[in-house]
């Protein structure tokens, strides 16, 4: 299946903005940051599609998934 | 020397220095602008006549060498909203107030003739002195001709045209430790200042210093928080990114207000983004990491360069840059850096200014996304105060009323920021309740429902919004007070030595015995005392709305409206 996969802040140093990637089915938000070599630990936000998610959620054909490390302001 | 009331009376040009009432000398910053305000102006008075007062009041612990304690707070019936109204900014003028020992400066009055005056304060007490030549000149030459006379080491509080013209947009500006401005920037203050005909406030503090009654304590305290703050990772992320690090995430939530509130995501969201705006200043020469005040651990400002390397603005923030930016749809950030520049030049709040664009964009004054009309708009009509220059400069309910627009997003016609609280829910009770009309800043849901800090809350859903929005208000009314940066907020939420350091550190600078509980009675009773005066000014219940198009269209891509009832939303004051 295809996923689009974004990153933010320091996450792109060294990987990328956007990428449109073929996972396997199944394939849950935590594994797509672990093949990332992102330290889970230094993860803040995840969105499936707009709508926050978990390391666990499974991720579906054609979902655009959203990676931020831990960030604030306002 | 124990502190003083530095009183200024414009109607009969007299000063006088006073001791501090006991019922005040618990409080600071905004906790003391309030209890002042409230005190000392009739609820009913015009906020362009002599019943108004303008109060000046550091935080607890400015002045200090607390990290990150060196906010100002200024007071007054605003303006714009006819509230009570308390902004809160960086810059030097906190430290030089609290180290002369002024724990509130109070101007009131205003005089009888066209004279123009400013002001110096020292320990020894104020001088006031008739001022001719900066009038009519912006913030950046006030500062430049005003360090020439007095001293770059001096603290300066100013106005520039839209605080001389009155209008409800304008802010007074902080001097920065490098000559640059922050602001006061929200509800009006510089139209206060300018109805008392104050072009700018010196402050030369000398070598004076705060005392500290138990310094071992202090700075044991002082070292714990500290660490809080440097370790926590949203600080990591301020000093790299800034506060524009939110517009890409606020996007990705579908929140971010766009093209006049008629979207919750922005095309041109990358080009304006906190990312692109570090690799662009580090490009030019920049700094991505700069502080408003000694003593930032965080510094989330910036200096950023133009194209030629030049310096063009600094402290550039999220939500001017979201105003300028998306809510106007331009997606070009030298040009949102230049307006930023013209506005505080000008002297008029970022926020309401570029809100107020959106909504003459939407009634068809000049086009969506036309920033060099925009900036033309700046130049040529706000800081002349050509009609419709003073229509913009006005804010946003100004606008709208005088084109015939009905999206118009006040509350209590303030500008609502950058979030939209029908994607993210609990920052339109925030909105909604404030006692100050639409800020973020008051309680910032965004942290829990957003940013994962603090907890987490489903920004789509209403559930237990009205609760979080309150502790939020109740604690950011004590950090308020404190002369903290509001950015302290993250680290306190999520490290637990933070706070328990920061009871410490009052308790050491004061040599009293406060508790958690204490602190947070201080915020609950400074948000009564603002309610009690905004009700005594004629605010009922009814003014705690949203407008009325929040809940009849639908915003993408969530497609959410606006759904609580003003009954859920009045729930808000049962503490």
């Amino acid at each position: 299946m295809q996923v689009q996969v974004k990153l933010f802040a320091f996450f792109r140093e060294g990987r990328f903005i956007k990428e449109d990637k073929e996972l396997p089915t199944d394939t849950t938000a935590g594994q797509v940051i672990d093949d990332l070599n992102i330290d889970r630990e230094e993860v803040g936000v995840l969105m499936l599609n707009s709508r926050h998610c978990k390391f666990d959620t499974v991720l579906q054909e054609g979902d655009i998934y959203a990676i931020f490390p831990v960030i604030g302001g306002g | 020397m124990a502190d003083k009331i530095f009183r200024v009376n414009m109607t009969d040009l007299s000063t006088s220095i006073e001791d501090v009432p006991a019922d005040w000398a618990g409080h600071g910053g905004r906790g003391l602008t309030s209890t002042i305000v409230a005190a000392e102006v009739p609820p009913t008075s015009h906020p362009l006549g002599p019943n108004n007062k303008l109060i000046f009041a550091p935080g607890l612990l400015s002045g200090t060498a607390a990290a990150n304690s060196g906010r100002i707070s200024a007071g007054a019936k605003s303006p714009l909203t006819g509230t009570i109204k308390e902004s809160n900014s960086g810059g030097t003028s906190a430290q030089k107030l609290a180290k002369m020992g002024c724990k509130a400066l109070i101007i009131e009055g205003q005089p009888q003739d066209d004279s123009w005056y400013s002001l110096s304060l020292t320990p020894d007490g104020v001088t006031i002195s008739k001022e001719e030549e900066l009038i009519g000149k912006g913030n950046f030459a006030v500062v430049e001709s005003v360090e020439k006379r007095f001293s770059d080491k001096i603290g300066i509080l100013s106005i520039g045209q839209g605080g001389e013209m009155l209008m409800s947009a304008a802010n007074i500006s902080v001097k920065d430790p490098d000559s640059h401005v922050r602001s006061l920037g929200r509800g009006g203050l510089g139209a206060v200042m300018g109805s008392k005909k104050i072009k700018f406030i010196a402050l030369d503090a000398g070598d004076a210093k705060v005392e500290i009654s138990d310094m071992d304590a202090f700075k044991a305290a002082n070292k714990t928080f500290t660490k809080a703050l440097v370790d926590h990772p949203v600080s990591q992320a301020l000093g790299t990114y800034g506060t524009n690090v939110l517009v890409n995430i606020i996007n990705e939530a579908g929140g971010l207000p766009t093209k006049n509130f008629t979207a919750g995501q922005f095309e041109g969201h990358e080009q304006i983004s906190g990312e692109t705006m570090h690799d662009l200043i580090v490009e030019r020469g920049g700094k991505p990491k700069h502080g408003c005040h000694k003593g930032c651990v965080i510094q989330c400002s910036q200096i950023y360069n133009d194209l030629k390397g030049n310096y063009k603005t600094s402290g550039i923030e999220y939500e001017s840059i979201w105003a300028m930016g998306a809510d106007c749809t331009v997606d070009n950030l030298d040009q949102i850096a230049e307006m930023d520049h013209i506005l505080d030049d000008i002297g008029i709040d970022t926020i309401e200014t570029a809100v107020a664009f959106g909504v003459a964009m939407e009634g068809g004054v000049l086009d969506f996304g036309d920033s060099n009309e925009m900036i033309r708009i700046m130049k040529e009509e706000i800081a002349k105060g050509t009609a419709l220059g003073r229509v913009i400069g006005n804010g946003a309910g100004s606008v709208g009323r005088t084109y015939g627009v009905t999206r118009v997003p006040v509350v209590k016609n303030q500008a609502i920021p950058a979030y939209d609280p029908r994607a993210i829910k609990g920052i339109g009770i925030t909105y909604a309740t404030s006692t100050q009309g639409a800020d973020h800043t008051m309680g910032y849901t965004i942290a829990t429902e957003i940013l994962g800090v603090g907890g987490s809350a489903d920004p789509l859903s209403k559930e237990g919004m009205v609760e979080l929005s309150r502790g939020l208000q109740i604690a950011t009314a004590a950090i308020d007070s404190t002369g903290m940066c509001l950015f302290i907020a993250f680290a306190a939420l999520d490290d637990e030595t933070c706070l328990p350091a920061l009871v410490d550190m009052l308790n050491a600078r004061f040599g009293i015995n406060l508790t958690a509980d204490d602190v947070t009675n201080l915020g609950m009773s400074i948000l009564k005392t603002e309610h009690a005066f905004n009700i005594a000014a004629g605010f009922t219940n009814l003014d705690d709305r949203l407008p009325e198009f929040f809940e009849t269209e639908p915003v993408p891509p969530h497609n959410a409206v606006w759904d609580f009832s003003g009954e859920e939303i009045d729930t808000f004051w049962n503490f």
